[in-house]
Order: structure tokens, then C-alpha cells, then sequence
């Protein structure tokens, strides 16, 4: 039938070769290995400046504020996989806390309603700035600003139409207060552990399932590493990242809500420039700004990072301000390893 | 031969007024080789974009196993078992070579909320079919975007096999490897055809077209050429049809270093 003669014969040889992959090369494979590093680094740091730091009660602060910049963070590292940004991830805390006021005092609902009705609203607002990003093609950074803005100025401009202030407040006296604070907002120690850590851990822990054994979790490292291949292999990519916009608007809303229930009040500017905080988590933690690599493990580290790093400057009676050069710093050096990390991975490519 | 698999009869397809095809009859059946040939413009992405369900031809018939049939979309094609690896489309170069291979048709285990990804079924499924097209995987977890050129059309190619490809379209899977490298996935062509697979292999080498076609075809200018089983062409012929003469000299320097 053909001229190439016999058939080219498989050559299975036992590979040595396998040998030689050293755990430092595996272990530089793993996206949040340097945010490890680091925030072991942070701690020690922190630690030498107030022994407060690493005592049960300096962790039960520095865990309370890594929360809830976390528990938005996982959510954000897995929509940065995919390939898309939320800018609107911060505000959105913000909207979510007002709704939920509005409801439990001005409506009079019950708080289990409330903050039934406020993750409704917040997932169609995430639907919808998916459905715009994948229907225009226009770069989601660009999408969600224009969401960011919008939702600044409802919550402002809501809030002061109806409570003529810029607070909501009086969550508290709402039915169902107790039981729903008792869920998401209180301690649960003596030594002030905040719920919103065990909320932390087990968003990270499912984040990570579904990221690394699911099926998702496989294409949602397909559409943000190559959209094109990912649809040629039948990957229903427009599905996925429109879930991944849901799924941060409500896990955002989540963590106002949270917020709001802790303080039984919440202020109309809440949550404004926290986006970044989280963006910054998740690329600390090995998220490639460009898509298709990352873990929530690292977003976690990320988040500890920043959480470690607002309390360690208080407890060292130093300027708060200067969290933010910290800020920057963590996040220079972050994208400078990361982006040698993604050229070695994608090395033949190029 | 064999039964034909995939079968086109005086196709042609427009764009606006540009003929870019024109009476294109083509045929592949199981267990062959049909190299498409044709100088850069000539048609012969259109030409398998048609295959693939990417475009609707115009004109003519598009048969498959005999039957006419117009594909509306890329799935409905791999449905009919007609897999397409674009050169550039086909892998997501930061995901580990398992993942790449499962991506979007991935085995699962367990149900409800625990149903997840067998992993270790898969990494075993992939080295397995990678072995048989001659690779031994070092490391499953590696990036595929650190593979080879070769090794990345391998991957895409031992995919296809196992999810049940009857027709492998291929384009221009060797324009941008070097020599060795060419020679692999020739023989990754020959391994899909001795599976029994029929093979569209798109080219404008003729150097790698003959040692593993059974039938050629030349476009030029969105028109049929010329259609030739093996025994009706040598290799000189193949390359002055394709040629036409005048850019014979240069031809014949890229073909002495090929
Ligand atoms: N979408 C389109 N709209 C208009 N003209 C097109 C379109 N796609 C292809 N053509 C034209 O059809 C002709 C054939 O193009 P095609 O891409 O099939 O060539 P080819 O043989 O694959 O060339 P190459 O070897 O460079 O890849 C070209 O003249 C091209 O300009
Ligand atoms: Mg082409």
C-alpha cells in the first residue's frame, strides 16, 4: 500500500531520563512556591520586630484581615486563570454589604432573605459582565472598570437618596441577625479567630479541588491559556468564563456581606480600591496576569502576604502608610518571577 | 483500495467574488495517505476548512462514508469523526502534556459533587497512546509548551487516534520543523495510517509528501492541477507538477537540503 516499507516501529525505551526531573524542578513548577517562600520570609520579619506577632492573639489579627482580602483573592486567581479580570471585585463588597442593609433595615426583611436576595443580585451582575465581555470581545479589564464605576456611584448615590448619609446602618436589629452573624461574621475563640478564616480555608480547599480534579477546573486553565485551542477541543468556552464572572461576583458579595454583618453597619464607599488587593494576592501567589496559570493555594499565600503585612506594620508601631509601598514592592517582584516562570514553561514555543 | 471515508465532488467555495476554490475532487479512504499540495495561496487551507466544518462550500458535494452532508460547525465535523490539527490551534502550551490531551473530553470518576478528573487513569491513558506513536513521556506533568514542535503534533495527533478520529486532516504540519523533526511526524503520519485512520495531509513540500502518500493533489490558484495515485507519479514528476518549471531551481535547492 505504500512505499514507506515496514512500519515505523514504536520505540518504548525504559527512560532514565525520569530520573533526572530533581525535586527543585518540580517543585518551581508549582505556581505558589515563591508566595510560600515569601511569606515565611514576612513572618520571620514581622516576628524579630513584635513577638506579639506570632502569638495566637497577633495571628488571630493578621488571619482576620487575610480573610477577607482571601476569600475575594481564590476567586479572583481562578478568573485570572481563565484569562479574564474583574475590576469590579472590589466595589462589589461594597454593593453587596448596602444591598444587604437596605433590605434587613429599610425593607424589613429577614437577614436570611436578605442575604439571599443580595447573592442573587450580585450573580446577575457577574453574569452580566461576562455576557458583555464574551459578546463584545472587548478586554474584560476594560468591561468591569466601566462596572467598577457604575457601582461606585449607585451605592454612593443610592445610599444617600435613602438614608441621607453615607452609611447603612443597624444590620443588627434585623430578624435573624444573631444566627446569621453567629455564621459569618463573629469570633469563634477566645483568643478573637474570626469565622471568616474558617470561611477562607474551606473556599480555598473547594477552589483547589475544582481547579486541579475537575473538569472545570481543566478547562478553565484551557480557556485561559489558548481560548482558540480550548474551543477547538469542544471546551464550551464562553460557559466557563461566564461562570468564572458569576462565581466572583458572588463569592465578592460573599465577603461584603461578611463585613457588613460584623460591623451591623456598612459605609457607601466600602470595598473601593480593594480589587487590587485582591489582584495582587493572586498574582503574589503565582497567577501569570495573562491566563492558564496559577493556583488558589498561592492566592491564599498571596492574601496572608498582604494580611501579614497591614497588622506586622501596626504591631511594629510604624506608619500604616507604609503598606502600600509594600504593596508595590511584593507585587514588582512577584511579576518579575513570575514572568521568568512562564517563559521557561512555555520555553519551545517561542 | 479501501472504502472511502471522506469524498469531495466538484466543490468550490467564494468569498465575495474571489473564487478561491473551484471543482475540487478530492477523496481519502481508510488506511491511505492524501497529500494536498499547492503553493501558498492556492487553496488548500480553504480547501480543509471545508473538511473541518470551519467554512460551507458553495458548489458540489461533500461525502461522507458516501453520504452528502454540510457541516455547520467544527463539532459537527468531529462528531462524523473527522479530527483537524491546526498547526498553531491545537495545544495549550502552559498545561501539563495529560491535560492537554484530555482537554474538554476529560474521564472522570465518582459522582455527584466528589465526580473529578481520574487522573491517574489519564496520565496512564496518555503515555500509554504517546508510546504507541514511539514516545515515552519523561514527566506527564510537563508543560506541553515545553515539548518540541514535533512532539506538540505527535500530542495533538495521538489524541485525535484515541478519541476515535476516522480522518485525520493535518495542515501543513511540517512547515515550521526542521529536517529531523519533519521526519518524525511523517512517521506519526504512517502510524495514523497504519491504524487504519485515513489521513488528509496537507503540504508544500513535495520532499514530504512522497515517502507517505498514496495519493497527491495539486492546487493552484484555487484549481485542481492534478490528481495522482503513487504508482502513476515518481518523485521528480511530483516535484516538477508542483513546481511548474520556472521556480524549479530553487525548489530543487530547498528539496537537497530537505
Ligand atoms: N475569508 C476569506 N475572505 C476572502 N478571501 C479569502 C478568505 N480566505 C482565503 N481567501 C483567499 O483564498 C485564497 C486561498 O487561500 P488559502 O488560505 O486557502 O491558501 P493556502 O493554499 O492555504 O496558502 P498558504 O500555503 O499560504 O497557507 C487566497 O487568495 C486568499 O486570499
Ligand atoms: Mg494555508
Amino acid at each position: 500500500m505504500s512505499a514507506v516499507g515496514a512500519p515505523p516501529k514504536p520505540v518504548p525505551v525504559a527512560d532514565e531520563r525520569l530520573a533526572n526531573i530533581s525535586l527543585t524542578a518540580r517543585l518551581l513548577r508549582r505556581p505558589e512556591i515563591g508566595a510560600l517562600l515569601a511569606a515565611i520570609v514576612v513572618a520571620i520579619f514581622f516576628w524579630t520586630q513584635s513577638s506579639l506577632f506570632l502569638q495566637l492573639d497577633g495571628i488571630a489579627n493578621w488571619t482576620d484581615v487575610a480573610s477577607t482580602i482571601g476569600i475575594p483573592a481564590v476567586m479572583v486567581a481562578l478568573l485570572m486563570i481563565g484569562g479574564e479580570f474583574d475590576l469590579s471585585a472590589g466595589v462589589m463588597t461594597g454593593t453587596a454589604g448596602l444591598t444587604l442593609g437596605v433590605l434587613a433595615t429599610e425593607v424589613g426583611l429577614n437577614i436570611w432573605l436578605a442575604i439571599v436576595l443580595t447573592l442573587i443580585g450580585a450573580t446577575a451582575i457577574g453574569f452580566a459582565n461576562g455576557y458583555m465581555v464574551m459578546k463584545t470581545k472587548l478586554p474584560s479589564f476594560i468591561v468591569t472598570l466601566a462596572t467598577f464605576f457604575i457601582l461606585q456611584g449607585v451605592n454612593l448615590g443610592v445610599t444617600k437618596l435613602i438614608t441621607d448619609q453615607v452609611t447603612v446602618s443597624g444590620i443588627d436589629l434585623a430578624a435573624g441577625y444573631s444566627s446569621a452573624n453567629a455564621i459569618f461574621g463573629d469570633s469563634f475563640t477566645s483568643h478573637g479567630f474570626r469565622i471568616t478564616v474558617l470561611w477562607w480555608i474551606a473556599i480555598t480547599l473547594v477552589a483547589t479541588w475544582v481547579l486541579t480534579r475537575t473538569r472545570t477546573g481543566n478547562w478553565i486553565y484551557g480557556v485561559g491559556g489558548d481560548a482558540n485551542a480550548a474551543r477547538n477541543v469542544g471546551v464550551p468556552v464562553a460557559r466557563v468564563k461566564i461562570g468564572l464572572f458569576m462565581a466572583t461576583s458572588f463569592v465578592c458579595a460573599l465577603t461584603g456581606i461578611m463585613v457588613a454583618l460584623r460591623l451591623a453597619s456598612t459605609q457607601a464607599g466600602q470595598g473601593v480600591g480593594e480589587e487590587f488587593q485582591y489582584i495582587i494576592a493572586a498574582v503574589v501567589g503565582g497567577c501569570v496576569l495573562t491566563g492558564g496559570f496559577g493556583s488558589a493555594v498561592g492566592a491564599a499565600l498571596g492574601a496572608t502576604i498582604i494580611g501579614m503585612a497591614f497588622i506586622g506594620i501596626q504591631f511594629s508601631g510604624w506608619n500604616t502608610d507604609w503598606r502600600f509601598l509594600f504593596l508595590g514592592v511584593i507585587l514588582l517582584v512577584a511579576v518579575l518571577v513570575n514572568n521568568y516562570i512562564r517563559k521557561r514553561a512555555e520555553g519551545a514555543r517561542r | 483500495m479501501s472504502a472511502t471515508l471522506l469524498e469531495t465532488r466538484d466543490v468550490a467555495k467564494y468569498f465575495g467574488n474571489v473564487v478561491a476554490l473551484k471543482d475540487i475532487s478530492v477523496a481519502v479512504g481508510a488506511g491511505e495517505v492524501t497529500c494536498v499540495l499547492g503553493d501558498n495561496g492556492a487553496g488548500k487551507s480553504t480547501f480543509i476548512k471545508i473538511l473541518s466544518g470551519v467554512h460551507r462550500h458553495d458548489e458540489g458535494e461533500l461525502l461522507v462514508e458516501g453520504e452528502a452532508t454540510h457541516f455547520s460547525n467544527p463539532r459537527d465535523a468531529k462528531e462524523r469523526g473527522i479530527a483537524t490539527v491546526f498547526q498553531d490551534l491545537a495545544t495549550v502550551p502552559l498545561m501539563s502534556i495529560w491535560r492537554n490531551f484530555f482537554l474538554g473530553s476529560e474521564p472522570t470518576k465518582g459522582a455527584g459533587p466528589l465526580r473529578r478528573i481520574d487522573v491517574k487513569g489519564a496520565q496512564a491513558t496518555m503515555r500509554e497512546e504517546l508510546r504507541k506513536m514511539g514516545i515515552d513521556v519523561r514527566d506527564a506533568d510537563q508543560p506541553v509548551g515545553t515539548l518540541s514542535g514535533g512532539e506538540r503534533q505527535a500530542v495533538a495527533i495521538a489524541r485525535a487516534v484515541y478519541f476515535g478520529a476516522k480522518v485525520l486532516i493535518l495542515d501543513e504540519p511540517t512547515s515550521a520543523l526542521g529536517v529531523k523533526q519533519s521526519g518524525v511526524v511523517l512517521r506519526y503520519i504512517a502510524q495514523a495510517r497504519d491504524r487504519g485512520l485515513g489521513v488528509i495531509f496537507i503540504t508544500h513540500n513535495p520532499h514530504h509528501a512522497y515517502p507517505v502518500g498514496d495519493r497527491f493533489v495539486i492546487l493552484n490558484r484555487g484549481r485542481l492541477a492534478g490528481t495522482w495515485t503513487k504508482d502513476e507519479i515518481g518523485r521528480d514528476e511530483l516535484v516538477r507538477q508542483m513546481s511548474g518549471g520556472a521556480e524549479l531551481d530553487a525548489l530543487e535547492h530547498e528539496l537537497r537540503r530537505a
